[in-house]
């Protein structure tokens, strides 16, 4: 098997008739949806001309839509790269810069009004053709496995986004490993809670595609309101669920099982960010007889490399491990010049190598020669290796434990964020002097530290709308008529982290 | 109470107009969840309610109004 079509040609083969994908709206079933992706594909190849490995954008909604075309532009040869089109203009604009993108997918006609960008096409129009069998099996026969499939923009601490390439041989590898150690089959209903510009949907796009089951994409609103969630869960039977571990919390903060419980759960899989066990230990005290799974590892190594099977009782205070390496996946924990491995027990940066490994960022290769390197254990021939910025240690069980960043990049709210980025953006306004982030882990805050003549903090949220993401936005605002310095005459940001614990 | 509910409000949602909303706040997504728990967060500790998951519905979040008659109704209970 080199390319992920064959998952779903394979289940479309088995389960014509069967129910593949539901939103609000619609449901499909396996050959409808083999047939969408078909005929997109051969509209794609017809407009642009037999192009293949360029990327095209997809302006994603939580719908079927959105899937059919990524499904689309995979038969078309090429690869989908999902963008939230609510995203501010400015960081689009960077983005699509980066790609120059073939053709731009939209759903809505709407999205098309106030794009200036070319190559804008409807999805509707796609899908409005015939399927043309000769072009999609040449270009089939054209594709090998380490062909890319998708790209994903991931924070950039320079400022710039970055485009996390990777390829179908990577997503294969992680799909068959879940699909075995997991005992995914047709019966698995899948709830998709992650949007579709989230690595984490791509579990449970492929897992539902390959098993032949049933994915149910979740309308956004119902994660603001836990009763209807879980009342959806029951009315659509979902048994399965591989989500972001705020969407666990926010479930247990509001102390929603004292009033309804999700009757078909049987696994419930979670990564992100740190799952506290105080919120595992309130789902457990309910369902006790859920597979709850902690997944760990960022998008370039696909999704996740190790994983932990939660098999025994923890305290609310005790951290939860991210488990053990998946199977055809390697892990070294690297001391901090990257030179060598740490000694079994002791502190490492964790370092990962396989066919997990993404294939780079695109049109980047300067940060993908920084975090992709060189296998420093191997001197006799070439071996990449890709380097989270994790700090880990295996515990006496043998399992690996998370203990912090070696850089300033956070996670907050889920999302992936490097603090230099927003600085940068700040740092570009003209009323400000300087400025530094700074994460308040305990209120999960980003807290701005600013220079300036006077307060200003409305006019930073006017302009920070205009370039970055809600989720990137700083919560709390601290102004100074000059900001301390420590003795290289750098922003002293632990004299600055030390003035929150003070509060 | 209305000026502290939308003080709370804009202080969590810098770039939403809550006092010109041409949409819903919970219905049209304009609010995501992690919104919802900052917010109730606030208005728990600001007002000395405890909105509870029961609550947590469009019709008690779609306009400040709808928060202020939920937070007027549980302080008085």
């Amino acid at each position: 098997m080199k390319n992920v079509l064959a998952y779903l040609e394979d289940s479309a083969k088995k389960y014509p008739e069967k129910t593949a994908l539901v939103d609000e709206k619609h449901s499909l079933n396996y050959t409808e949806f083999i047939e969408s992706a078909k005929k997109i594909g051969s509209k794609i190849i017809d407009i642009t001309g037999n192009q293949t490995k360029k990327p095209i954008v997809v302006y994603i909604d939580r719908c079927i839509e959105s899937i059919e075309a990524f499904m689309g532009i995979v038969y078309s040869g090429n690869f989908y790269v999902p963008i939230d089109n609510a995203l501010p203009e400015q960081r689009k604009k960077l983005i699509i810069d980066t790609l120059n993108p073939i053709m731009i997918i939209c759903s809505k006609q709407g999205q098309m009004d106030f794009l200036k960008y070319r190559r804008n096409i409807l999805l509707q129009d796609l899908k409005d053709s015939c399927i043309n069998e000769v072009q999609l099996d040449k270009v089939q026969c054209g594709q090998i496995d380490t062909d890319p499939l998708y790209a994903i923009f991931t924070s950039g601490s320079t400022g710039v986004p970055k485009g996390v390439l990777v390829g179908h041989r990577s997503v294969i590898d992680l799909i068959d490993n879940f699909a075995e150690i997991f005992g995914f089959t047709h019966e698995n209903v899948w709830g998709n809670q992650a949007p579709f510009d989230f690595d984490v949907s791509v579990k449970d796009i492929y897992s539902t595609i390959k098993a032949g089951g049933t994915m149910y994409i979740i309308p956004k609103r119902l994660f603001s309101m836990p009763l209807k969630l879980v009342e959806y869960l029951n009315e659509n039977k979902i048994n399965t669920a591989i989500w972001a571990a705020s969407a666990l919390v926010m479930i247990a903060n509001f102390k929603t099982f004292d009033k309804i419980l999700p009757q078909y759960l049987k696994q419930i899989m979670f990564s992100g960010e740190a799952m506290p066990n105080k919120v595992l230990n309130y789902w457990r005290s309910y369902l006790k007889d859920l597979q709850y799974v902690n997944l760990y590892g960022p998008t370039e190594i696909t999704c996740n490399c190790t994983y932990y099977i939660v098999d025994r009782e923890f305290t609310n205070e005790e951290s939860l491990p991210i488990g053990k390496k998946f199977n055809n996946t390697d892990i070294i924990l690297l001391d901090s010049e990257r030179k060598q491995e740490v000694p079994r027990g002791e502190t490492g940066e964790l370092c990962v190598r396989g066919s997990s490994l993404a294939l780079g960022y695109y049109n980047n290769r300067k940060k993908t020669a920084e975090a992709f390197i060189q296998n420093p254990l191997n001197n006799d021939y070439p071996e990449l290796i890709y380097c989270t910025g994790d700090l880990v240690k295996y515990n006496e069980r043998g399992e690996l434990l998370f203990l912090s960043r070696r850089d300033f990049q956070i996670k907050h709210m889920g999302h992936r964020i490097e603090l230099g980025e927003i600085e940068v953006a700040v740092n570009a306004m003209d009323f400000i002097e300087s400025a530094v982030c700074i994460y308040d882990e305990k209120n999960e805050k980003i807290v701005l530290f600013y220079q300036a003549k006077q307060v200003c903090r409305k006019e930073i949220v006017e302009r920070l709308q205009t370039v970055l993401p809600k989720y990137m936005w700083p919560n709390k605002f601290v102004r100074y008529e000059k900001l301390p310095l420590n003795k290289n005459n750098k922003i002293d940001r632990t004299k600055l982290k030390e003035t929150l614990e003070e509060d | 109470m209305r000026e502290k509910v939308i003080k709370i409000l804009e202080d969590v949602r810098a770039d939403i107009d809550f006092n010109n909303l041409d949409k819903k706040l919970m219905d049209d997504e304009m609010l995501d969840s992690f919104d919802i728990i900052s917010i109730v967060g606030e208005f728990n500790e600001a007002f000395g309610v405890d909105i509870s998951v029961d609550d947590l519905l469009p019709e008690n979040f779609n306009t400040p109004e709808a928060m202020v008659k939920l937070i007027v109704k549980l302080q008085q209970e």
